[in-house]
């Protein structure tokens, strides 16, 4: 009896190990986990959407972008909350820019955590600022490890692509 | 080259952040919009031709330093400068006071939205902004572009086109997720087609 087709492609094929249709099987499982888990909301969709043959690198130039952006206004609410006296306008304008980010990526949960740190600026209250950093933090580095898994996925599929055409 | 029946149509879109920008950027050209960004009002002012302190262009032809714009879609939320500043600045324009102008925002506050609409803007759109928002662009640009036209027919034809144009100050038809304006024209038209049948 002859191997089943995929692992038949599986061993027949010269590149990398794994077949386009498992990497892309691994990719729409891993961006389904996210939406389900509450990381990815709708916004993610459409971006998804706008990518195409005349922008393939649209959704990891996006992601790309956010990462930079979030991590750079991170470092700078890690300096403002740690003051003796905080600045609370100031920290309320990061993490306003930060809401805006991740809600225009579909970062659902960070963009959640900005909400609840937002109120805690508002109400001046530090302790709640200090807490809702955390919060913010440990939401973006979950997501941004599995932005970076997605992103090497994609790379490779499309690298698949490119090899598949020569 | 091949010829395009339907003209394509060129947005500035303005935004300080650089990732709505590439966003903005995205959904107009998929929309089939030629599409400039900026990321600030004056640069803004600077592509359409208008210096900060100027009230009207100077006295030099279009094709010279400036590309022709026919709609402007603004953040409202930007430092020195606000989407609603730079709308001001626009409808204070003897030369710019016809471009559609449409303002985005990340928060849902009436009175920001009627402010904006108060003073001029078309329509607000509440970000992220979606490719189904794309296509309430066109009408506004076609109205501007169309005025001259209208205004010959109007004179005939019933009052139907003055309703509709004095629509803009009933911020139902102009807020995002309302009526789209398209269908409540529709509505408006066959309402007085029926009156006016009445009367006969």
């Amino acid at each position: 009896m002859p191997p089943p087709l995929c692992s038949r492609v599986l061993l027949s094929h010269p590149f990398s190990p794994m077949s386009l249709m498992a990497l892309r099987e691994q990719l729409n499982m891993l961006v389904n986990s996210m939406y389900i888990e509450g990381l990815l909301d709708q916004q993610f969709q459409q971006l998804q959407m706008l990518q195409d043959a005349s922008s393939p690198g649209f959704v990891a130039e996006v992601i790309t972008l956010f990462c930079e952006d979030a991590e750079r206004i991170l470092t700078e609410l890690t300096k403002l909350v740690d003051q003796a006296v905080v600045e609370f306008q100031k920290v309320d304008a990061y993490v306003h820019q930060l809401k805006g980010s991740s809600s225009s990526v579909g970062a659902q949960n960070v963009k959640l955590a900005c909400i609840q740190f937002r109120q805690f600026c508002e109400e001046n209250n530090k302790d709640g600022c200090l807490n809702a950093l955390n919060v913010v933090k440990h939401h973006y580095y979950l997501l941004r490890n599995k932005f970076d898994t997605m992103l090497q996925l994609e790379q490779r599929i499309q690298a698949y692509d490119s090899k598949q055409q020569n | 080259m091949a010829v395009d029946a339907e003209a394509q149509f060129h947005v500035l879109a303005v935004d300080d952040s650089l990732l709505d920008r590439k966003l903005i950027e995205r959904l107009l050209k998929t929309s089939s919009f030629q599409v400039t960004t900026v990321d600030s009002g004056s640069k803004a002012l600077e592509v359409l031709g208008l210096k900060e302190d100027q009230t009207s262009t100077p006295a030099l032809s279009p094709e010279h330093n400036e590309i022709e714009v026919n709609l402007v879609i603004t953040d409202y939320c930007m430092p020195g400068m606000t989407g609603y500043d730079l709308l001001k600045k626009i409808k204070e324009s003897s030369s710019l006071k016809d471009i559609p102008v449409v303002i985005m925002s990340s928060e849902n506050v009436p009175s920001r939205i009627n402010r904006c609409l108060e003073e001029g803007a078309e329509e607000f759109f509440l970000k992220p902004v979606q490719l189904s928002d794309m296509r309430r662009l066109r009408p506004h640009i076609l109205k501007g572009k169309h005025k001259e036209q209208q205004l010959h027919q109007e004179e005939n034809s019933n009052t139907n086109h003055i309703i509709i144009s004095s629509s803009n100050n009933n911020n139902m038809s102009n807020k995002r997720k309302a009526m789209d304006e398209e269908v409540l024209s529709e509505r408006t038209r066959l309402r007085f087609s029926s009156s006016s049948l009445n009367v006969i």
